[in-house]
This record gives structure tokens, C-alpha cells and sequence, in this order.
């Protein structure tokens, strides 16, 4: 029950908010709508009773396809995250002006229904529709509400997205025709008769479809141009939340489902990723964009869990499991500050930045937490995630975790030097007269940052959180 | 209680850090000192505890990170070591915070409390390192002290190029943090632990592979955390933060925590000679590389900072050499004289409203009378007179090289002799001949006032007699300390050598300081080098442009390899396809809407055409759909 609320609260409520004219009541809607679907996530992370959290009914016999929701130890993280991200991003962006705000919020809800159902669906053809669900709002938001290139920029966006979704397709109706009792569900997906040959087929389609979405090197370069040209609310979801749809993907589809592919190929796969660790964080360093910057900086830390799944050693997964909902909070309180400094001084470019720590002390302070977090600092959250991540991958081998540690120090070039740029040193001519930021600003950040330290100080309630989902994971895969 | 030893700065770094706007500043200071302090009442009670004989004390407060391979915990552990070293952070730390809450009394109200809660920050953090049980809880200390000197550095943050000096010293310490990690990650791959007591008693099942690589890799992160070559360059320029903080880094905190793990992982270094020779070549290389600068540097603190690194040397000399005790004992030592000497420098550059090159100083003697004669001490203390305490802990390490082999003393004596040189040279420069500075200086010259001279004074006390907590058998002393840390530091070596020899060793150190001290003095009492320097002078006035080298060589072409993916392989590489693959489908769409010409004689061509196409298709279909089958 849980399970179907979590999907259906959002998709009524974003429906509803479509059609609202008011600007604030919009707001006010969408807010107190994400405060319900945050109340019901709790609900379904502390209740013991476990038939709440499964939901199965018949959608379509004919094709064996069924309305199967469940939350295990995944997708109770996973929804944690998207439920916690959401009132906050709101309530940060809350003093923002959009125009058409009841469609673009309305969007907004309807983007993580679809997303909340990735995560939960136990059935292939409801995982994929889900899938277009969450992105079909993307591009309406970013192609009506983005920057001045959103046109070019979105069908960048679509092009990459949509070419990851036709593979993906492809490949769920061959593996489809392959399950034993011609069925969508996840079990019968895990038990497809393929050939070697088709295995190795099959789980490059689903590789290459997640990979764009994660997004991996070389499929990245939507990623920037994109976060850059959404509003600034939207980067918030699309980062912390959409882009855990890949790794996702990789942990409930494509590993299990292919294990021996998965073995056979992960060192290209761990090889490719740790090459563009580097490459990221390499360009981040030359960035002159704070929305660009922290895009490199998410690419390097996405391309370390995607590793460290590939690594398949335990520790690792418990770090990647542990570290999407870390990332994401982190990330978006990152957003946050981009937003206030674009919205306020209108420009996000370092050169034309300087010296705001002295002109908005707190907004200062709140954000070198974050980057903090963002650099992996020990007793922030993301520390306990890369450190097991890069324990697993040191098992997997020594040389790679060599080689992907050097992101650390790099992590920590580009993210001081951003503080320094933009907080300290004298004021410029636009920072001149800046101002503090607002409480609604602060609030949002306040929350982000509790939740930075207390995972940072204790981290075990999360591990333990999705300690059996992983266990099945690794007996799965191995 | 070992829990209160941390918390304490933990709880007044939040009160100064969330009530920053409120609190007035003599509260901000009862707040910053008063948490320092108390953990340093604890930090002696504690200590009491264990020379009576208290049993080893692992405690754990909770479960930090739980996985199927390994469990983590947040432990303590107060053992003689680690309770040596409380004293240290706490005692010396907290001398700090007084000196401070005058030193810094021009800044407004919120700067002031941001400053104290920093100051409890990096003691906090420095708290953690040395009190956990395990790598992993040393390695959050060993990062919090990294970022606490990022804070402390920048803490003026309107100057870009103090800014930029904290960020070097945050990053050239990742760069050690990324090696210590990694050892970290050895050690639990092979042994699924990182807690100290499981760690030693597991070695034997480390091959000796495993044990050089895991201590190279910790070390690593050594000569990031205590400025060894050559990862030394952050320190020098850490000297931006105010000089207390200084005095915190080099004493108290921060730069002893790489002397800390090592000694504190004594049953593994002592198992791998090539860690050990390794880590004993970088210590007297650093010693005396570092001495050379500090030379000619004519900014009193830069000379103080290259000391520092120079005397790190000689204690990673002491542990390459198996001779711990001597090692943690010149910690000690080390820390008393290095603080003095900052905290008295601080007071001339007070004097002198932030005047910090030596050129413009000199008679200060008169003026300044506490801080003239405790900065003496020291100097005498750092050059190693006897009876002062550097003597003792230097002479000890330097027996121990001696007996391990003979070139690491030659080479220690030198580097001795360099030490007693630049600190004479620094003391004749500032204090002794007619003051150079303006007027206005002149006029407002004074002595500092007691919250400044009472920690010189308590200083210079244990700058003087510290040496008698361990005095070597050679004069009838008890060796306290050696018996005191014994039961931690088991891999000591314990040297033998003939007590004529020893004596003999350091009658040639104490003269070669002295002779060295003596030349300082004549010739830099009367005629202060103010000229700038030529030749070799001119190099190492520059530090052996070895910033400049590591600009060219690494950062410069890391940063060209990051313009290069930015500009050529992302726009032009990826992108270019991406969007070519676009373009060419439009294109091709453009193109083929010519097709549909509305002429019916194209579309009467075009559909035999494709009636033909069908034909042959139907007519090898068994081919066409082998083909298909073979693919799937």
C-alpha cells in the first residue's frame, strides 16, 4: 500500500497542480504535496509490517505483465532521497519567480512519481514506462523554463536520453521473448534462457542506455550543457535524484540479470569509468562556472560508483548503496547556493565573483559545509561512502583504486578553489552590494547540512538500512 | 573519560561557532581557553591513571561503520603513548588560547569567535587523531587537522594570497591523505581490521610485501602531515594564519601527527628495512635540505617554519633508526622550544604592528626584556646546549643514527651545526644591535602584556628543564620516559654503544653548535645581513626554487591536459560526433524530402523500385533470416 501511495500521491497531486493559476498557491501545494510523500516514505522505511510495502495487482495478463511495487532495502534509500529532495529543493526555491508556476511545479511532482516508480516497479514494462514518465516532464521543463540555449540544449538532452531509451527497449522486449514464462516480472527476467552470445548483446544495450544516464564517460556531455541550461530547480532533481536512475538501473536490472556479462566486462567497464574519474575532475579544475563545475565534479563522483559496482566486492556496493543518497543531498545543497548567487548577482562566473563571504557570512558558511561534504571530508556523509568504495575497488585491484584515489586531491583543487573564488578575496563589482540569504534559503540548507553531519558522524543506521538488500545483491551476482 | 578529553573543544568550538554575533569576546576567550583547559585537567588525570599502572583502555563508544567485511568502530585508546601526547595538545594548545585571546584582541567580535572556535576545531580534531584505537578514527583527525589549518591559514580571508596558501597546504596534505588511504584500504583487504591492538598482533600474517607496502603508503601521508620532502612546501607558506596558529601547527598539533603514526605503528615499520631506511633518508635529507633555506630567509617566521620542518627531520631520522622513544621524546621537547619561539616572535610582530622582516628589526632587546631573554632559551634550547631539553632529546637520536650507521650522525651534526647558525642568526638580527624600523615603531615599542609574556615564561620553564624528564643513562638519569613509553614503542632498538663513544659524539655536536652559534652571533650582531643575496645565497633565499619546479613540472601540465579535454576532446571529440551524428540526420532528412516532389512519374519509379527490392527479398528469404538468426 505504501508502496502504490508513494506514486500516486505525487501523480494526482502534480496532475492537480497543472491546472492551478496562482503562483503561490501553486507553491503551496506542490510543498505540502512532497511533505505528504516525504511523511508516507518514512512511513514505509519504520514500519514492521511487510505486507505494507509490496503491492501487486494484474495490469496486463496478456502480455504477463503485472503492477508489481515492492520496497526493499534499495528502493527504501532511493525514495528516502527523492522524498527528502524534493521539499527541500521547494522550499529552497520557494521565493524564486517562475512563470506558469503551477505547470512547472505541477511537472516537477509528476517527474518524481515517475521517478519513485523506477525505483519501486518489479516488473520490466512498468519499470520502462516509469522511466519515460520521469522524462517526458524533463523536457518540457527544461525546454520552456531553461536558459537562453534550452532549445539547442534540450535536444541534446533528448537525443542522448531518447537513443539510451529505444536501446534499453529493444532489449527488455528480446529479453521479454527469452523468460521462461514469457513474463515482465524481475524474477523471470533473472531466469531469461539467452545465449552467450546474446548475453553479451543484451547487457551492452542495457549498459549503454544506463550509462547515458548516469551519466559515464564518454556518454556524459549531455550532462553539463544540461545542467547549466535547466533552471536551477530542475538541475536540483535532475543531479540529485534522475541521475541515480542509472545506477539503478545497473544494481536491479543489469547486474543480476547478466552477471557473467558483468564479470567478463567489468574491467573495460571499471577501466572506462576510472578514466573519466580523472578526465571530470581534470576539467572541472579549468572550469569558470559554478553550475559547470559542480557538473564535472557529479560526473567524477557517479563515475566512482559506478566503478565500485563493477568492482562487485561487497564493501564497495555498501558504499554506492549508502552514497546515491549521500550524493544527492550534497549535490543539491551545492544547487542551492548556485541558485542564490545566479538569482541575486545574476551571474555564475568566478571571474565575476569575489569576496561574498563578507556580504552573506552564513550563506558562506553553509556552503563550505557542503563542500566539504562534496570533497568527501571524514564525519561528512559522503566520507563513509567513498571510503568503502574505494575499499572495494582497492580489493578489486590495487592498481585502479591507485589511480581513482588521485580524484581526492584533485576533488579538493576544484572545490577550494571555487570557495575562494566566489566567497573570499575582496568584493568585485557585483558582489558589491549582495545581501544575506534568505531564510527559506537558509532553512533548506540547515536541513541539508544536518543531514551532512549526523550520516557523517553515524552512518550505521543507513547501512544497516540496505545491509539485507545488498546480501541478496551479492549472492545474486556472484 | 577519555571521551570528555575531545568533547570539551567539540562543544566549545559549536558555542563560538553558532553564537558568534552574540558573545562578547571576553566570554568568546573564557569559552575557547576554558574548553582547553578542562580537557587538559582530564588529559592529566588520565595520565596519572596510566603511570599508575591503569590497565590499557580501548573505549568504545559506538559503531561507526558496520560492513560484511569489516567493523569500524569509534574507540578510543589511552595508553602511554597517546596520554604522552594529550598532555602535549592540551597543555601547550591551551597556552595558545591564552596568548591568543590578547594577540587577536584588535578583531571585531564575530572574526574573534570564528578564530577561537577553529582554534578548538584543530585541537578537537588534533584530540581524535592521537586518542583512536584505529586508523580509520586517526585518519579523521588526521583530515580535521588538515582542514582546520586550511581554516586557520586563510582566516584572513580578504588577502587572496593567504587564501591560496591554505589551499596549498589542504591540498599537498590530500595528496598524503590519498597514500594513507590507501594503506588503510591494504590493511583491511589482508587482515579485515584496522584497529591498533588487532593490527600488531595479526602481523604475522602480512607477507613482507604487504608490510613495506602498507607502511610506505602510511608514510606518504607522513610527509604530507609533517612537511617532509617532498611534500614540505604547504608549511612554509602556512605562515599567512596569525601566529598563534602558527604555534599551534608547529608545536602543539598538525605537523607531529605523521611523528605520532609511525611511532604509534612501531611493530610494523620496525619489520621492513627498506621502510625503515626509507623513512631515516628522508628525515636527514629533509633536516638539512630544510636548514639550508632557513639560512637565508629574512621573514622571522619563515626562518621559525623551516626550522620546523628541519627538526621534523631529525625525528623521522629517530624513527628510520629504531630509536622511538628519542623521536616522541624530541616531539616533546620540540614542541616546548617551537612554541616559545613562535609565541615570541608573535610578540615582536605585535610590537612592531605586523612587521615581520627581520631587516627591519634588531635591538629589541632592550625594549622587550621578557620576550628577549625566553626567546634566548629557546634559541639555546633548539641549537641543543646543554642542559637545556633540546640537547638531550637531539643527542639521543643522534646516538641512535650513530650506531645504526655513522654517516646519518656526520650528516645530523651538520645539520645541527646549520641549526644553531640560522637560530643565532635570527637572534643577533632581531634582538641584539640598534633598532632599523621606522620611527613611528620606535615611539610605540613596548613589552606585551601578561597574556602574552605569563605563556613565554611558562614556556621557556619547560623549554629549559624539559630535557630532565629523560635523561640518559650516560649521566645517571632514569630514562623516565623510555620506561614510560616502553610498553607501546616494543620495537625500540636499543643501541649499544660505548659510554666513552657517546661522550665523545656529544662533545663534537655540542661544539659544532656552539662554534656554529658563536659565529652567528659576531657576525650578525653588529652587521645585519640587509643587502639582498647573490649566488648560492639567492638560491636559497628562493627556497631552491622548488616551487617554481613543481609548478612547471606538475601543476602547470596537469592544469594544460585539463584545458586540453576541455577544448578539444569534450567540444570538438565527443560533442562533435554527438552533434555530427545530428546534423548529418537532419541533412539527410533535408534531403530526402526531395523525394516527395509531388511529380507522379518520381513516385511511379520509386514504387518499382521498391516492388523489385520486395521480389529479391522474398526470393532469399531463407538467407536473410539465417543471417538474422545467427546474430540472435
Amino acid at each position: 500500500m505504501i508502496a502504490l501511495l508513494l506514486i500516486l500521491i505525487p501523480v494526482i497531486g502534480g496532475l492537480i497542480n497543472l491546472f492551478i493559476k496562482n503562483e503561490s498557491s501553486a507553491k503551496a501545494f506542490s510543498l505540502i504535496v512532497s511533505l505528504i510523500v516525504l511523511a508516507v516514505a518514512l512511513g514505509g522505511i519504520y514500519t514492521s509490517q511487510a505486507d505494507l510495502l509490496h503491492f501487486d495487482i494484474s495490469w496486463m495478463p496478456d502480455l504477463g505483465s503485472r503492477i508489481t511495487l515492492e520496497l526493499d532495502g534499495l528502493s527504501k534509500i532511493l525514495s528516502l532521497l527523492t522524498a527528502v529532495s524534493m521539499p527541500v529543493i521547494l522550499i529552497a526555491v520557494y521565493k524564486d519567480h517562475y512563470p506558469d508556476a503551477g505547470k512547472f511545479f505541477g511537472l516537477m511532482l509528476l517527474c518524481q512519481a515517475g521517478m519513485l516508480g523506477v525505483f519501486l516497479s518489479m516488473d520490466a514494462l512498468l519499470f520502462y514506462f516509469f522511466w519515460e514518465l520521469a522524462l517526458i516532464p524533463a523536457y518540457f521543463i527544461c525546454s520552456i523554463w531553461g536558459g537562453e540555449k534550452r532549445i539547442q540544449v534540450t535536444f541534446k538532452f533528448f537525443v542522448y536520453t531518447f537513443v539510451g531509451s529505444l536501446l534499453m527497449l529493444v532489449a527488455i522486449i528480446f529479453v521479454y521473448f527469452h523468460t521462461p514464462d514469457h513474463s515482465f516480472a524481475l524474477k523471470s527476467f533473472y531466469n531469461a534462457h539467452l545465449t552467450a552470445a546474446q548475453t553479451q548483446w543484451m547487457f551492452w544495450l542495457f549498459f549503454i542506455a544506463l550509462a547515458i544516464k548516469m551519466p559515464v564517460f564518454p556518454f556524459h556531455t549531455w550532462q553539463p550543457d544540461t545542467y547549466e541550461q535547466s533552471p536551477t530547480a530542475f538541475t536540483m532533481v535532475l543531479s540529485g535524484v534522475m541521475v541515480k536512475m542509472g545506477l539503478f538501473g545497473v544494481i536491479r536490472w543489469l547486474l543480476p540479470m547478466f552477471p557473467q556479462a558483468a564479470s567478463s566486462n567489468s574491467s573495460i567497464i571499471v577501466t572506462l569509468t576510472v578514466i573519466g574519474m580523472l578526465y571530470a575532475s581534470l576539467i572541472a579544475i579549468k572550469q569558470d562556472d559554478m553550475k559547470r563545475l559542480i557538473a564535472y565534479s557529479s560526473i567524477a563522483h557517479v563515475g566512482l560508483m559506478c566503478a565500485a559496482l563493477f568492482a562487485k566486492q561487497q564493501a564497495g556496493i555498501e558504499g554506492v548503496f549508502i552514497q546515491m543518497f549521500n550524493h544527492g543531498i550534497n549535490i543539491i545543497g551545492l544547487w542551492i547556493v548556485v541558485d542564490v548567487i545566479e538569482k541575486q548577482l545574476g551571474t555564475r562566473k568566478f571571474s565575476e565573483l569575489g569576496g561574498l563571504a563578507q556580504k552573506a557570512p552564513t550563506l558562506a558558511i553553509l556552503f563550505v559545509v557542503m563542500c566539504l561534504a562534496n570533497v568527501a571530508l571524514p564525519l561528512t556523509n559522503a566520507f563513509v561512502g567513498e571510503f568503502l568504495m574505494f575499499s572495494g575497488l582497492f580489493n578489486y585491484s590495487p592498481v585502479m583504486a591507485g589511480t581513482a584515489i588521485i580524484c581526492i586531491i584533485l576533488a579538493a583543487a576544484y572545490t577550494l578553489n571555487m570557495i575562494r573564488k566566489v566567497f573570499y578575496g575582496n568584493t568585485v563589482a557585483s558582489t558589491e552590494h549582495a545581501h544575506d540569504s534568505s531564510f527559506n534559503v537558509n532553512a533548506a540548507l540547515v536541513v541539508l547540512v544536518i543531514l551532512v553531519i549526523v550520516f557523517g558522524f553515524y552512518p550505521q543506521p543507513m547501512i544497516d538500512l540496505t545491509r539485507e538488500t545488498v546480501q541478496l545483491f551479492i549472492t545474486k551476482i556472484s | 573519560m577519555a571521551y570528555l578529553v575531545p568533547l570539551f573543544p567539540l562543544i566549545g568550538f559549536l558555542l563560538n561557532g553558532v553564537f558568534r554575533n552574540s558573545l562578547s569576546k571576553g566570554l568568546v576567550g573564557i569559552i575557547g581557553c576554558g574548553a582547553v583547559l578542562a580537557s587538559f585537567v582530564v588529559s592529566v588525570i588520565l595520565f596519572l591513571d596510566v603511570r599508575a599502572g591503569g590497565a590499557l583502555a580501548v573505549q568504545p563508544l559506538y559503531p561507526f561503520i558496520h560492513v560484511a567485511n569489516f567493523k569500524i568502530d569509534f574507540v578510543f585508546q589511552v595508553d602511554q603513548l597517546s596520554s604522552l601526547f594529550l598532555l602535549i595538545i592540551t597543555g601547550i594548545g591551551f597556552l595558545i588560547h591564552l596568548y591568543s585571546t590578547s594577540y587577536m584582541h584588535d578583531e571585531t567580535n564575530d572574526h574573534f569567535a570564528r578564530y577561537f572556535s577553529y582554534l578548538n576545531l584543530f585541537v578537537f580534531s588534533m584530540l581524535l587523531l592521537v586518542l583512536g584505537a584505529n586508523y580509520v578514527i586517526m585518519f579523521i583527525g588526521w583530515e580535521g587537522v588538515g582542514l582546520c589549518s586550511y581554516l586557520l591559514i586563510g582566516y584572513w580571508f580578504k588577502n587572496t594570497d593567504y587564501n591560496k596558501a591554505a589551499n596549498k597546504a589542504f591540498i599537498m596534505n590530500r595528496i598524503g591523505d590519498a597514500g594513507f588511504l590507501l594503506g588503510i584500504f591494504w590493511l583491511l583487504s589482508k587482515l579485515g581490521t584496522a584497529n591498533y591492538t588487532d593490527v600488531f598482533a595479526n602481523v604475522s600474517n602480512l607477507t613482507p610485501t604487504d608490510i613495506t607496502g602498507i607502511t610506505l603508503l602510511l608514510f606518504i601521508g607522513a610527509m604530507g602531515k609533517s612537511a617532509q620532502i617532498p611534500l614540505y612546501t604547504w608549511l612554509p607558506d602556512a605562515m599567512a594564519g596569525p601566529t598563534p596558529v602558527s604555534a599551534l601547527i608547529h608545536a602543539a598539533t598538525m605537523v607531529t601527527a605523521g611523528i605520532y603514526m609511525v611511532a604509534r605503528s612501531n611493530a610494523l615499520y620496525s619489520l621492513s628495512p627498506i621502510a625503515e631506511n626509507l623513512v631515516a633518508v628522508i628525515g636527514i635529507a629533509t633536516a638539512l635540505f630544510a636548514a639550508t633555506i632557513a639560512i637565508k630567509q629574512n621573514d622571522i617566521k619563515k626562518v621559525l617554519a623551516y626550522s620546523t620542518v628541519s627538526q621534523l627531520g631529525y625525528m623521522f631520522l629517530g624513527l628510520g633508526v629504531g630509536a622511538y622513544t628519542g623521536s616522541v621524546f624530541h616531539v616533546m621537547t620540540h614542541a616546548f622550544f617551537k612554541a616559545l619561539l613562535f609565541l615570541g616572535a608573535g610578540s615582536v610582530i605585535h610590537a612592531l604592528h605586523h612587521e615581520q622582516d627581520m631587516r627591519n628589526m634588531g635591538g629589541l632587546k632592550k625594549y622587550m626584556p621578557v620576550t628577549h631573554w625566553t626567546f634566548l632559551i629557546a634559541c639555546i634550547a633548539i641549537a641543543g646546549i646543554p642542559p637545556f631539553s633540546g640537547f638531550f632529546s637531539k643527542d639521543e637520536i643522534l646516538a641512535a643514527a650513530y650506531a645504526k650507521n655513522p654517516v646519518y650522525w656526520v650528516l645530523g651534526v651538520i645539520g645541527a651545526g646549520m641549526t644553531a647558525f640560522y637560530m643565532f642568526r635570527l637572534y643577533a638580527t632581531t634582538f641584539l644591535g640598534q633598532f632599523r624600523g621606522t620611527e613611528e615603531q620606535k615611539h610605540h615599542l613596548h613589552e606585551s602584556p601578561a597574556a602574552i609574556t605569563i605563556p613565554l615564561i611558562i614556556l621557556a620553564l619547560l623549554a629549559f628543564g624539559g630535557g630532565f624528564f629523560n635523561v640518559p643513562a650516560i649521566f645517571g638519569g632514569g630514562q623516565q620516559l623510555h620506561h614510560y613509553l616502553s610498553p607501546v614503542l616494543t620495537a625500540e632498538h636499543e643501541h649499544e654503544i660505548a659510554h666513552s663513544t657517546e661522550l665523545m659524539l656529544m662533545g663534537v655536536s655540542v661544539g659544532v653548535a656552539l662554534l656554529a652559534a658563536i659565529i652567528a652571533l659576531t657576525k650578525y650582531a653588529r652587521k645585519p645581513e640587509l643587502n639582498e643575496p647573490e649566488g648560492l645565497g639567492k638560491v636559497l633565499a628562493n627556497k631552491w626554487y622548488i616551487d617554481e619546479l613543481y609548478d612547471n613540472v606538475i601543476v602547470n601540465p596537469l592544469l594544460a591536459l585539463g584545458g586540453f579535454f576541455k577544448n578539444v576532446i569534450e567540444k570538438s571529440g565527443i560533442d562533435g560526433f554527438v552533434n555530427g551524428v545530428g546534423g548529418f540526420i537532419q541533412y539527410s532528412s533535408r534531403r530526402l524530402r526531395l523525394v516527395q516532389n509531388g511529380k507522379v512519374g518520381t513516385y511511379i519509379l520509386l514504387m518499382i523500385f521498391s516492388i523489385l527490392i520486395l521480389w529479391l527479398a522474398f526470393w532469399y528469404q531463407a538467407t536473410i533470416t539465417g543471417f538474422f538468426q545467427k546474430i540472435f
